[in-house]
């Protein structure tokens, strides 16, 4: 049967969850630093997870509801990046000082926008990005988008890499990459705003803003799901994933509803680039592999294609493996037998072996939507349904 | 014979490759006529279909629609024009409810998007309510128990299957319901009940109706007009008795013994 409303038990878990989460920067410090250090991300650990939680959730609405696999998602988390690295470093000095709530001092070369109309910026490129891509592209089916979008992954890296002289402008200043891009923060607003505050108020924030960003990321990402599973453009993503000729049949319009997935894929995939660049505070081509499209892949594979809440906790689970269950592990492995094994040098063969088992025992991954059980589990037919009524 | 045409086919050609599947086939419907195109198997009836919805473009030729010309138009745009179909094997979309397999067919007749769907505006959540109630009269309409409304396609039994199918089609609203082998794999008095339903929705609906049909009795009982197509020729068109008393289509489809 398809999903009913939640039960009781399913929301005050969904609250337990939320308040953990949010309190994490808070209990990590008092409490559970002292016992768990070696086991738990710290707060900006943390964050990185959650920032690669939204990717997760967003590649869903491609992956998941729309069904088309996309195996080049890291090229918007690049357009992200590389829009906060436009927008909030001294990468264009040349034009002299644009500053706008950004977090630097007045008159500072380049152009420095506030991170949070920054974030916006780069979302909303990004899904620009995702229907230039889109329209030559989603009009193939399976295996070949596939390939395709594999192949503007690979090829937007190299663009950036090569963007260092574009008629002899520099754009993305080459395989170095962008440093000094700034951080989070309101810059004066706040003072110029409430005047007894300190003119440094909120100025620039720490690592635990970062994490409450991308906490807050996370749930508007989720409630976007949730709010477009349950409508007339979700059931027309669903409607194509499960049959794109019968779906034509009954108008729903392929090329727009599709492109409409993956821009929408897209701005998270962008918003949550830039979340990682403005904490890093850097940005360069070699943080955008194929690795990483296939991280976030694994997310949605192993979480539970088209399901926002087994998205949100294999995204979690999986980047906490990457960026600080793997280490602990390795550390604990080493300590113990005296080794000196770099555990981290396995990750990707450790994953591989992961999802190959994930196929074989539980391929509707750890929390499945209701559909997708539909789809791997056959109930008996009911034969009897409907069958005192007249034949149709 | 006076009575406005729905759909005038004229030349219609669909090459694939070498192989011509539809050779210059004039084709005409009245409006509210029951008409049923037959063959045997690869005659080209399918791909006749195909172009009629958008799905194929014809090689050359012209189909007019309700007074518009809809070769080259995308499929959502000839299905918001007012043709449904039915696919010869079932073609439900398996993961989705009954229901919403149906307000999947009303997706041109809804009109929220991306966001008035996130803003959950009260004209979308009033539209959804009202696309929910029409869906389930449909469902109804078309004979399936309210049982059966939330369960998924996929898990329906088969009969129930090709209700939903039907309910799907009509759920766009359509001016022309193309029926394509309709009562493939039902019993005989199942086919007699859909024969019924056919005529009744004609009525009830303002209909017209085109149904590829490989049983004869069906398409005697319920067509006004009979086309005939054997390797993408029309061979026979006119009255069931005229078509089945056609030397040619004896020959081409039905066999040299006389039907009873």
């Amino acid at each position: 049967m398809p999903p009913a409303t939640r039960t009781r038990l399913e929301r005050a878990l969904l609250a337990v969850c939320f308040c953990t989460l949010a309190l994490y920067p808070w209990l990590y410090s008092n409490y559970l630093s002292t016992t768990l250090t070696q086991w738990l991300p710290d707060t900006s650990t943390a964050f990185v997870i959650l920032a690669f939680t939204v990717m997760g959730l967003g590649l869903n609405f491609v992956v998941g509801y729309a069904g088309l696999l996309d195996l080049g998602y890291v090229a918007f988390f690049a357009a992200g990046a590389y829009v906060a690295g436009w927008l909030a470093s001294e990468q264009f000095a040349n034009a002299g000082s644009v500053v706008f709530g950004g977090t630097v001092l007045p008159k500072t070369p380049g152009i420095h926008l506030s991170p949070w109309l920054v974030l916006l910026a780069a979302a909303l490129f990004s899904a620009l990005l995702g229907v230039v891509i889109g329209v030559p592209t989603l009009r193939l089916r399976g295996d070949y988008l596939a390939i395709v979008t594999l192949g503007f992954g690979e090829i937007i890296p190299q663009f950036v890499r090569n963007g260092d002289n574009l008629g002899g402008f520099n754009l993305t200043n080459g395989a170095f990459g962008m440093n000094g891009i700034d951080g989070l923060g309101f810059g004066n607003t706040v003072h110029h705003a409430i005047h007894t505050l300190p003119s440094n108020f909120l100025n620039e924030l720490d690592s635990r803003w970062y994490y409450w960003t991308a906490l807050a990321l996370v749930v508007v990402t989720i409630v976007t799901s949730l709010l477009l599973r349950d409508s007339r453009l979700g059931r027309a993503w669903i409607a194509i994933r499960e049959d794109e000729d019968a779906a034509a049949a009954m108008g729903v319009p392929l090329m727009r509803t599709k492109t409409l997935s993956y821009a929408i894929g897209a701005f998270f995939g962008g918003a949550a680039g830039a979340m990682i660049t403005l904490q890093a505070g850097a940005t360069s081509p070699d943080a955008f592999s194929l690795q990483v499209s296939i991280f976030v892949l694994c997310m949605v594979i192993l979480g539970g294609i088209g399901n926002v809440w087994g998205v949100t906790l294999g995204g979690i689970l999986l980047a906490y493996v990457n960026y600080k269950g793997l280490f602990a592990a390795g550390n604990t492995f080493n300590s113990t037998f005296g080794t000196n094994v770099d555990i981290s040098q396995y990750a990707y063969l450790i994953y591989g072996v992961a999802i190959v088992l994930f196929m074989l025992v539980r391929p509707e991954g750890l929390i499945p939507s209701a559909r997708r059980r539909a789809e791997l589990v056959e109930e008996p037919e009911e034969e009897n349904v409907g069958a005192e009524a007249s034949p149709a | 014979m006076t009575a406005e045409l729905l759909v005038d086919a004229r030349a219609i050609r669909k090459e694939f490759g070498g192989l011509v599947a539809c050779n210059d086939i004039d084709f005409t419907v009245e409006r509210g006529a029951i008409v049923s195109l037959i063959g045997p198997n690869g005659a080209g009836k399918t791909t006749f279909f195909n172009m009629l919805t958008g799905a194929y473009t014809p090689t050359s030729g012209e189909i007019v629609f309700d007074g518009r010309d809809i070769v080259g138009l995308p499929q959502h745009k000839i299905t918001a024009l007012g043709i449904g179909r039915t696919f010869q094997n079932i073609r439900l979309f398996g993961a989705m409810t009954a229901l919403e397999n149906v307000l999947v067919g009303m997706h041109s007749r809804l009109r929220s998007g991306l966001f008035r769907s996130l803003a959950r505006t009260p004209l979308q959540r009033r539209e959804e309510k009202d696309g929910r109630a029409q869906a389930r009269e449909l469902l109804a309409y078309c004979g399936l128990s309210p049982r059966a409304e939330q369960q998924y396609a996929r898990h329906l039994a088969y009969g129930d299957q090709r209700r939903v199918e039907v309910a799907r089609a009509l759920a766009t609203n359509p001016k022309l319901l193309l029926l394509d082998e309709p009562t493939a794999g039902m019993n005989p008095k199942e086919t007699i009940a859909f024969v019924d339903f056919v005529r009744k929705a004609r009525e009830e609906r303002g209909l017209t109706v085109l149904l590829i049909e490989h049983d004869m009795r069906v398409v005697v009982e319920v067509s006004e007009r009979v086309t005939v197509l054997d390797y993408g020729e029309k061979i026979a068109e006119g009255t069931p008795d005229e078509v089945t008393a056609d030397e040619r289509v004896r020959s081409a489809y039905l066999g040299t013994k006389p039907v009873s």
